[in-house]
């Protein structure tokens, strides 16, 4: 047996027990970095969660893409789509929030969180900011394979401001999948869950096919819907044409109302689920 | 002494009307141990997540080192450590990581934070064990990381939620010196446990719960002298015998007698004439015991007498 001592402290140091903004941050990094060590311990997830935009980009890019005929975009059907990838792959991607979360409720280790003297939106909030880091290596990612298969960027400034706002736009949704992640009863649940939603969203949207092919009752939905304002917005920086300003506002304004709606409905979610 | 831990009229109802408490009052003494002892059900754990501030109780309220479980909740998890029934630890992270990751989140630096898990680990026999992730463990490993885990703050106060459950006998007996040592240097531990064994050697005082309610309070040997009475087991070698001992007995008895398997014991008032007496009775029968003994009535004994109903995987079973 062991020879190291258990010592007890008797004392609580007063600045333990309060909850600073500042320590609010600090929870959410330690949490953060905690989902982030756990996606390199499964490789595979990483991977197969890059692979399935690659397989978007190949499948539009050479299979459908011949049948899609877009006008007033400079290099054509490629510089069209590459913008509504990135869209589709973060958007994708915000459902590991839902899974993450679920998962996380399920295994009791938010039981222990709990318990602890840390922030209560450190749970969230750490969950977030991982699946924004990783959206930002897929990002990087898809965008080597983008360029392999023709895409070229207008200007470098408006591609980096166009990826910039759709990782803000996927944060925020982020939030909203959270919402899904801490309803569900399981990780299998939250999937099920969170696919009915996202397919009309990142589907009759701007992203793979102009907006203008589709049937007249269905164009003001993916015009106005969030992912419809984030493609336009996202493919107008990265590549040109359209009104980017407009879209921008747009989509900004689909993130605040996001925010405002769905992060403070996962919040109180989180605290008053007795997992 | 002050209480370290106090609750008054807890009552927790869940969704779907299922009253977990239904009125639980505990004081537990600084730097003591208290057991909170039961079978599955009985209400144990949601006393537990509402004195860790994990649950709301529907009504009553509960301190921990004077600090209200519901208006006060960041002081209390400040000042406690929670290890529970199914480890909570994360599968993909290291044993280092898991209680490096506790220790920050209980706001040390990650240097003492660091410092603290690698002599955890060591005092857990988990050095080896220490770089690889949480899923390569063993039932036994994770229960004692999620221990580790929760002593990496020092807290004062410790929540123990059924231990012991599914950990082999040598890790038992390790836990126990650990839980010594911990009020040995001032703290003060409840644990849930439904082993009366484990509650008899541990706590220094002890409540019964059952269906919500705490239904009786004392030191393991006040509760075994309320029942009073030493105990005498005949093993009659099968249960068919024991079940015929057992109807020759409850018709001439004056305290019901219990089988359990091949046993059938006896509660001995009359001091040891009633051996005889009773070797008696199954000797006109035809109803030999092929061994017999006498002993001091266990928390079992107390818990049958308490509910009517033997503890959790008890087979105890009076005659109708």
């Amino acid at each position: 047996m062991s020879t190291v001592a258990l010592p007890v402290r008797l004392q609580t140091p007063a600045q333990q027990a309060k909850t600073t903004p500042w320590r609010a941050v600090l929870d959410a990094l330690v949490v953060m970095e905690r989902n982030l060590i756990a996606y390199t311990r499964v490789p595979e997830a990483l991977f197969f969660s890059s692979v399935q935009p690659v397989m978007f980009v190949l499948l539009f890019r050479y299979v459908f893409g011949g049948a899609i005929k877009v006008v007033g975009i400079r290099g054509g059907y490629v510089n069209f789509l590459m913008p509504g990838i990135f869209v589709q792959t973060v958007c994708f991607g915000s459902v590991s929030t839902s899974i993450g979360l679920a998962e996380d409720l399920q295994k009791g280790i938010i039981e222990r969180f709990r318990s602890l003297p840390m922030a209560r939106s450190a749970v969230l909030a750490g969950r977030t900011l991982a699946d924004l880091v990783r959206n930002v290596l897929v990002v990087i990612i898809i965008t080597g394979v983008g360029y392999a298969v023709g895409f070229r960027v207008e200007a470098v400034v408006g591609f980096l401001a166009g990826v910039a706002l759709l990782l803000l736009f996927a944060y925020c949704l982020s939030w909203g999948f959270a919402v899904i992640g801490l309803s569900a009863a399981n990780s299998e649940t939250a999937q099920v869950m969170a696919f009915p939603i996202l397919f009309p969203l990142t589907f009759a949207a701007g992203t793979f096919v102009p907006v203008s092919t589709m049937p007249g009752w269905l164009q003001g939905f993916a015009k106005y819907q969030p992912v419809g304002e984030v493609s336009a917005a996202a493919r107008s920086l990265m590549v040109g044409g359209g009104a980017a300003a407009s879209h921008v506002i747009g989509t900004l304004l689909w993130c605040l109302g996001v925010l405002v709606v769905l992060a403070p409905l996962a919040v109180w979610k989180y605290r008053t689920r007795t997992a | 002494m002050a209480n370290a831990i106090e609750a008054t009229d807890l009552v927790k109802t869940f969704k779907g009307g299922v009253r977990a408490l239904e009125g639980v009052s505990l004081a537990v003494e600084e730097g003591t141990v208290f057991g909170l002892l039961g079978p599955n059900g009985a209400g144990k754990t949601t006393a537990v997540r509402i004195l860790t501030t994990i649950l709301h109780p529907d009504s009553g309220s509960a301190r921990v080192l004077g600090h209200d479980v519901v208006h006060d909740s960041a002081a209390v998890r400040a000042c406690i450590g929670l290890a529970g029934q199914y480890a909570a630890v994360d599968e993909n992270l290291t044993g280092r990581e898991n209680i490096r990751m506790v220790g920050q989140l209980t706001h040390l630096t990650r240097k003492v934070a660091s410092e603290r898990a690698d002599e955890l680990l060591e005092r857990f026999e988990l050095t080896d064990a220490a770089n690889r992730p949480v899923k390569t463990y063993s039932g036994g490993m994770r229960r004692r990381l999620d221990l580790a885990a929760a002593l990496v703050d020092r807290p004062p106060v410790l929540f123990l939620d059924e231990p012991t459950t599914g950990l082999d006998p040598y890790s038992r007996v390790a836990l126990w010196g650990v839980i010594g040592e911990l009020t040995g240097a001032g703290a003060t531990v409840l644990l849930t446990t439904q082993y009366l064994e484990e509650a008899d050697r541990l706590a220094d005082r002890l409540a019964v719960v059952d269906r919500g309610k705490v239904i009786a309070e004392g030191t393991s040997e006040e509760l075994k002298a309320s029942i009073g009475a030493t105990v005498l087991d005949l093993n009659m070698g099968d249960e068919e015998r024991a079940k015929q001992a057992l109807a020759v007995l409850a018709a001439r008895w004056p305290r019901e007698p219990v089988r359990s398997g091949a046993t059938v014991e006896l509660q001995l008032e009359g001091g040891a004439r009633m051996v005889t007496d009773a070797l008696g009775l199954l000797d006109e029968a035809d109803l030999v015991p092929v061994t017999l003994a006498v002993r001091e009535p266990s928390l079992d004994d107390v818990f049958l007498a308490l509910t009517g109903h033997g503890a959790e995987g008890s087979e105890k079973e009076v005659t109708q």
